[in-house]
């Protein structure tokens, strides 16, 4: 793959996407492929298709935007069953950020109804599960970096740091897939968040869908993979569709193929 | 496979013969333990209240004479950066903000009503897992919860005891590695003994990135984790949290009672209080009760009540008897009594002579002439003295001085780069022979505890304070055993 080749792909996609160009250009295009994910055995990885990803998660001047525009997602405005009460919590109004925030830092506290809706009208979609994970694995020399104990360590210790969410996308590391910030900032939706179920009670899961943990000793294994996967599924695991958290943003996907219309 | 089905099966049933004998032989205690638990099941409730929560190493009053009642427990849980020891930071994930989490304090028959809140700027999802509470998960499969959210469960309680409480959120053992532990106290109906103070005390293991000792912000290390090899080993979640200025208190002729607890996630602690006897232990918080016990063995996860009455004033030290987790991971809290002498209890330090052992003779004669003995020593050269002081420095301070002379934060002063040491060599010798009592500033850290005086002589003395005075960037100068003498006569 050349990189003429991409900048080919991308201005096809430009021309065939008038309407929202300008978002277009700021995705990348991830190579399709299998992967092994926390929950599998070696019998059952997964396969993913090509695709293209937001190169940084969608920001709160981004978002703003999108509310001048789609007044049914603003904060008064929103539908209960839409958003709990923690949507936007810390805006002023259904329009102004709150003083202390920066305009380039992700928006969090958006709900996954809101995040979907974000990216429909964008002619996107949120990533798959599957897809975030596969793009996630690499860090910025390698596809898949998670036998590697600095990247794990590097996921572990954002994990453990406070606060993070305020921080200007693209300030963590731009990986080799060009995507920046999938870790160190916020945690992200996914359109299938909870298509894999992490119970509240951790410990039982383990009889419970053997596909999670079965074969690959997950809890007591000593790669520090497991670890970093595993508190991720586990926060998804915590989430509803309606719920709005401060530590959780988004970004958008999008099929290579168009979707049809 | 086959066989392993076989092999299970044998297994069983040899268990459930075991179980059957047992059950012969015991029949009648437990069908009447079984009634008790059933009865308080049928425990009516009157009234509701919101639990009184302390943070350690407070505990809340006794519920006394109260009836059961609906007992609302609110709960936060707040992820925030603490300190781990002197210079050295930690991101604690905690219950209610303090590590051991606030201690809760139930009566048998009360429903309790748990609302656990999990802080909006916190990271990760938490639940919690009392033991205390019957049920799938101990209330973990109820109460998972994710950032900036609240959940909601009522559990009765059924049994008197302490019981531990921790997070059940995958990683369990990283979530109860970051601070996530603390107890609950079921009393009986009608309380506890009264006793004149009572103390709240949880130890638990650190993994950290760095060393122990290593400044900064230090994570948590999975692979140390994993290999049970602690970095800090505490109580109250910090070194140095009940040292010093933070030390527990109690007044001569008091009961005094422990709530003690074991976080882990990995150690077994050997709990242990120097200078005292628990006069009563109940096992691992449970209701058997032992009495006149040195040391109590707390598991990961469980607890222990221990009572005891003090009698003469001084500093108590709290440890884990594995002792190398005291002395060199932080496992020591102390406990400081004030109030009258009792010389019949404990009599100090009554008299002082030389051992020499070699020195053939009558036994009654060697008594009378101890003066005597103390013969004149060839003079040695500096680098001899320097050997012969590390051998004694070895034996006699060590244990408190540590191996570079670096002390313990908060209960022994360091001798290492030491302004008071180097300051006043007339005093450090006055020390060494006549210990020392009371508050003193080393390298702008104040410390308040006591050494005793050593029992050394003239010769040893003068060595190891060489021998202290040429290590870890002292001033080099020279004790002689005349410096000594000198000071010691001046007494």
């Amino acid at each position: 793959m050349s990189p003429s080749f991409f900048v080919f792909v991308f201005s096809v996609f430009v021309l065939s996407f008038s309407t929202y160009a300008q978002s277009v250009v700021d995705m990348k295009l991830i190579q399709g492929g299998t992967y092994l994910p926390l929950y599998g055995v070696d019998s059952l990885t997964v396969k993913v298709n090509s695709f293209y990803m937001d190169e940084y998660p969608v920001t709160n001047e981004e978002f703003q935007e999108f509310l001048k525009k789609n007044h049914k997602w603003q904060k008064s405005n929103i539908k209960g069953l839409f958003a709990d009460a923690n949507y936007l919590t810390e805006w002023n109004d259904d329009s102004s950020l709150p003083l202390n925030a920066n305009l380039n830092a992700p928006v969090t506290n958006v709900s996954w109804f809101a995040a979907k809706n974000y990216c429909d009208c964008l002619g996107k979609r949120l990533p798959l599960l599957d897809e975030w994970e596969y793009v996630a694995m690499a860090d910025e020399k390698k596809r898949d970096a998670r036998t590697d104990t600095n990247y794990n360590q590097y996921i572990l210790n954002w994990y453990e740091s406070p606060k993070s969410f305020n921080k200007q996308i693209g300030s963590t590391f731009r990986n080799y897939w060009g995507i920046y910030d999938l870790h160190g900032l916020v945690w992200e939706w996914t359109i299938d968040f909870n298509s894999v179920l992490i119970s509240g009670e951790s410990r039982k899961d383990v009889d419970k869908d053997s596909n999670l943990f079965c074969g690959s000793a997950a809890v007591g294994a000593t790669d520090l993979m497991n670890y970093a996967a595993f508190m991720r599924y586990a926060f998804r695991g915590s989430l509803k569709a309606k719920y709005s958290v401060k530590n959780l943003g988004f970004r958008c996907a999008k099929d290579v193929e168009p979707v049809k219309r | 496979m086959r066989t392993k089905i076989k092999s299970k099966g044998f297994f069983l049933s040899v268990l459930l013969l075991a179980i059957t004998i047992m059950s012969c032989g015991e029949e009648g205690k437990d069908s009447s333990e079984n009634k008790l638990v059933a009865s308080n099941a049928n425990i009516p409730v009157t009234l509701e209240m919101e639990a009184e929560l302390t943070s350690p190493p407070n505990v809340p009053r006794s519920v006394g004479r109260r009836k059961a009642k609906k007992l609302i427990v609110n709960m936060e849980v707040l992820e925030e950066e603490g300190e781990m020891a002197d210079g050295v930071s930690y991101v604690y994930w905690t219950f209610g903000g303090s590590v051991p989490g606030s201690f809760i304090r139930t009566r048998v028959g009360d429903e309790v009503e748990f609302h656990l809140k999990n802080h909006p700027n916190n990271k990760l999802p938490h639940n919690i897992d009392l033991h205390a509470a019957t049920g799938p998960g101990g209330g973990a499969a109820s109460s998972f919860v994710a950032p900036g959210h609240e959940t909601q469960f009522s559990f009765k309680v059924l049994s008197p005891g302490l019981y531990v409480y921790h997070c059940a959120t995958a990683p369990v053992g990283m979530h109860i590695g970051n601070g996530m532990y603390g107890l609950i106290l079921v009393e009986p109906e009608g309380g506890l003994p009264q006793v004149d103070k009572e103390y709240y005390i949880m130890q638990g293991d650190f993994y950290t990135s760095g060393e122990n000792g290593d400044k900064g912000l230090q994570t948590f290390n999975m692979e140390k984790a994993i290999e049970e090899d602690a970095d800090y080993v505490v109580f109250n979640g910090k070194v140095g949290s009940t040292t010093g200025d933070n030390a527990i208190t109690a007044e001569v002729g008091d009961r005094v009672r422990l709530f003690v607890g074991n976080g882990g996630p990995n150690l077994v602690s050997s709990f242990h209080v120097i200078g005292e006897i628990f006069d009563v232990v109940r096992v691992e918080g449970g209701s058997m009760i032992n009495e006149n016990v040195q040391t109590t063995i707390i598991p990961s996860g469980g607890a222990a009540i221990v009572e005891f009455m003090v009698d003469v004033p001084g500093t108590y030290i709290l440890v884990d008897h594995s002792i190398f987790r005291a002395f060199n991971k932080g496992a020591l809290g102390m406990l400081k009594v004030t109030g009258e002498e009792n010389k019949k209890i404990y009599s100090g330090t009554q008299k002082e002579s030389v051992y020499q052992p070699e020195i053939k003779g009558d036994k009654a004669d060697m008594a009378m002439n101890t003066k005597k003995v103390e013969k004149e020593a060839p003079l040695k050269n500096r680098a001899e003295r320097i050997a012969a002081g590390k051998a004694v420095y070895a034996q006699t301070c060590f244990a408190c001085h540590q191996a570079n002379g670096q002390g313990v934060p908060n209960a022994f002063p360091p001798l290492a780069e030491s302004d008071y040491l180097n300051a006043d060599v007339d005093r450090a010798i006055g020390i060494v022979l006549n210990g020392n009592k009371g508050k003193i500033t080393v390298n702008e850290k104040e410390y308040n505890g006591i050494m005793t005086p050593q029992n050394l002589n003239d010769e040893d003395t003068a060595n190891v304070l060489t021998y202290v005075y040429d290590s870890w960037g002292n001033s080099k100068r020279d004790v002689t055993p005349d410096m000594v003498k000198k000071k010691r006569s001046s007494h």
